[in-house]
């Protein structure tokens, strides 16, 4: 049952994609779709594969991370108060500590990011490594959802943080690399999409829904957003990383040629 | 056989990928809650679930190879010799929209904030008033990831750089966060989020890659990519103008 509605969701997912495609590449272009055979493989074991994905993370993954959220942000586990203190945002750390490894581990299984990553290393010539993006990438992720948990318990309006984020941004593009910028900038959307957003709502609600001041449905929002925009700061900041050791390689060795 | 081969070998690097998790969850189930699993969750339940997380990951990530990059792209360079730009629009405002108005993702996000939004009083508090802000909001999102795919592409063909326009979008994002109503805040930034599913991304970026192979003058790294990035930031604009608008 399960699987048949995960199947149904990823089907309206897929089907005006292919609509669209075989639309258009029929109507308009008007010439067969070459390899249409292979092209069709392809896009079942897509379909198949994302299948098959979702219906195992529902089915291991997240029934254990959102309970395990809870678990963390509930009362009986967090340290014990002295009569009539008020609660520190510290402790919370295990919510943390959690947000940011869950969020890190997650982005590196994620699927639309491998693509992303697949394809900047294949037109990139290898400059860009890909296994080196989806690292940059999950520590984004992990730094924005543990803000963004941070938030929460604080209780601050998510624009200021928003706001922080894109001078950050906008700060290190007139310093980075050219070629990274278009890059990390993708980054950001591609981060959220099948595995984390289960897991980052689950945690986000859990949060909202235990800590006394919050409403679920008015705080949980927002963890998406700030997930979002890390990314693009720890990518950019890999393009300057690596344009700076290539630079300072460079002027070793015409030391040393000198 | 060579297929057989690059499937296992590409299962070798699925479980390298899944790996992190299994450490998080199993650090975390064993060394900090210590407590059993809940009951609804048996280890045939996991064992089940991680063999097809891996499969199911193996085969998408092969499938992306075989099929759905080679279709982006094979459509940007047939664009690309026809030479009709409107056609290309019309297709990339086709595609945003088409794949975003039946976004799964978005449908759970768009039921929830009609919730927040009866909450914060701004709609009344019927079933009937929750639904209308619900397809509302998804045609809001469609629309703006429709003209997002637009703007990119028409960006591509003239090779504008892409930092400005974002930077440009932000402002506008931070200005109209001045203006609109406190609860739609919220929702409008994490619709940005929410609308690049996992078949859009490969399809979307193959397209842009194609596109700036295809035409002269540009570069895949350079102009290539934005794509995602456009339909990140502009459904946040939308909904914010959606917001000040109609509330």
């Amino acid at each position: 049952m399960e699987l048949f509605n995960i199947l149904r969701d990823t089907l309206l997912d897929l089907i005006p994609i292919v609509a669209v495609i075989f639309g258009f590449q029929y109507l308009v272009i008007r010439r067969p779709v070459p390899h249409l055979k292979r092209v069709l493989a392809g896009l079942v074991m897509v379909l198949l594969g994302l299948v098959l994905f979702l219906f195992g993370l529902e089915r291991a993954l997240f029934p254990i991370g959102s309970l395990m959220a809870e678990q963390l942000s509930a009362k009986a586990f967090l340290p014990a108060l002295v009569e009539g203190a008020e609660r520190h945002w510290t402790h919370y750390y295990w919510i943390y500590i959690f947000a940011f490894a869950i969020g890190a581990s997650t982005t590196i299984a994620e699927p639309s990011l491998i693509a992303v990553s697949i394809k900047a290393g294949e037109i990139s010539g290898g400059v860009i490594n890909p296994f080196a993006l989806r690292v940059a990438v999950a520590i984004g992720m992990a730094f924005g959802i543990t803000l963004g948990a941070w938030r929460i318990v604080m209780g601050w309006p998510l624009q200021y943080f928003v706001i922080a984020a894109y001078l950050v941004v906008i700060v290190q593009t007139f310093r980075s690399p050219r070629n990274i910028i278009p890059l990390a900038y993708d980054s950001g959307g591609v981060t959220t999409s099948t595995i984390t957003v289960p897991i980052i709502a689950a945690l986000g609600l859990g949060l909202a829904s235990s800590i006394p001041g919050r409403s679920p449905v008015m705080d949980g929002f927002g963890m998406i957003a700030l997930a979002c925009l890390f990314p693009i700061i720890t990518v950019l900041a890999y393009g300057q990383i690596a344009e700076w050791r290539a630079k300072r390689s460079r002027a070793q060795s015409s030391s040393t040629t000198k | 056989m060579p297929f057989v081969y690059s499937l296992l070998r590409q299962s070798l690097e699925s479980m390298r990928d899944i790996a992190p998790v299994l450490l998080v969850v199993g650090f975390f189930q064993l060394v900090v809650i210590r407590q059993p699993l809940p009951e609804h969750v048996t280890l045939l339940d996991l064992g089940v679930g991680l063999l097809s997380v891996v499969l199911g990951l193996t085969l998408f990530v092969r499938g992306l190879q075989v099929g759905l990059f080679p279709v982006g792209e094979n459509l940007a360079h047939a664009f690309a010799r026809k030479g009709s730009a409107f056609w290309l629009l019309l297709f990339s405002f086709a595609l945003g929209f088409g794949t975003t108005v039946a976004e799964p993702a978005l449908i759970a996000v768009a039921g929830q904030a009609a919730i927040v939004m009866s909450e914060g009083g701004l709609i009344a508090p019927t079933e009937a008033a929750q639904d209308t802000f619900a397809l509302q909001l998804r045609m809001v999102v469609a629309l703006s990831v429709g003209s997002a795919v637009v703007l990119g592409v028409f960006r591509i063909i003239k090779g504008w750089p892409l930092h400005l326009i974002i930077i440009a979008g932000y402002a506008l994002v931070l200005i109209l966060t001045l203006f609109a109503p406190a609860q739609i805040i919220g929702i409008a930034y994490d619709c940005g989020g929410v609308t690049t599913s996992t078949i859009t991304v490969p399809l979307v970026t193959a397209l842009g890659v194609g596109l700036a192979t295809a035409i002269r003058g540009r570069s895949p790294l350079l102009d290539g990519f934005g794509l995602i990035a456009f339909a990140s930031v502009m459904p946040i604009i939308f909904v914010l103008i959606f917001g000040i608008v109609a509330y």
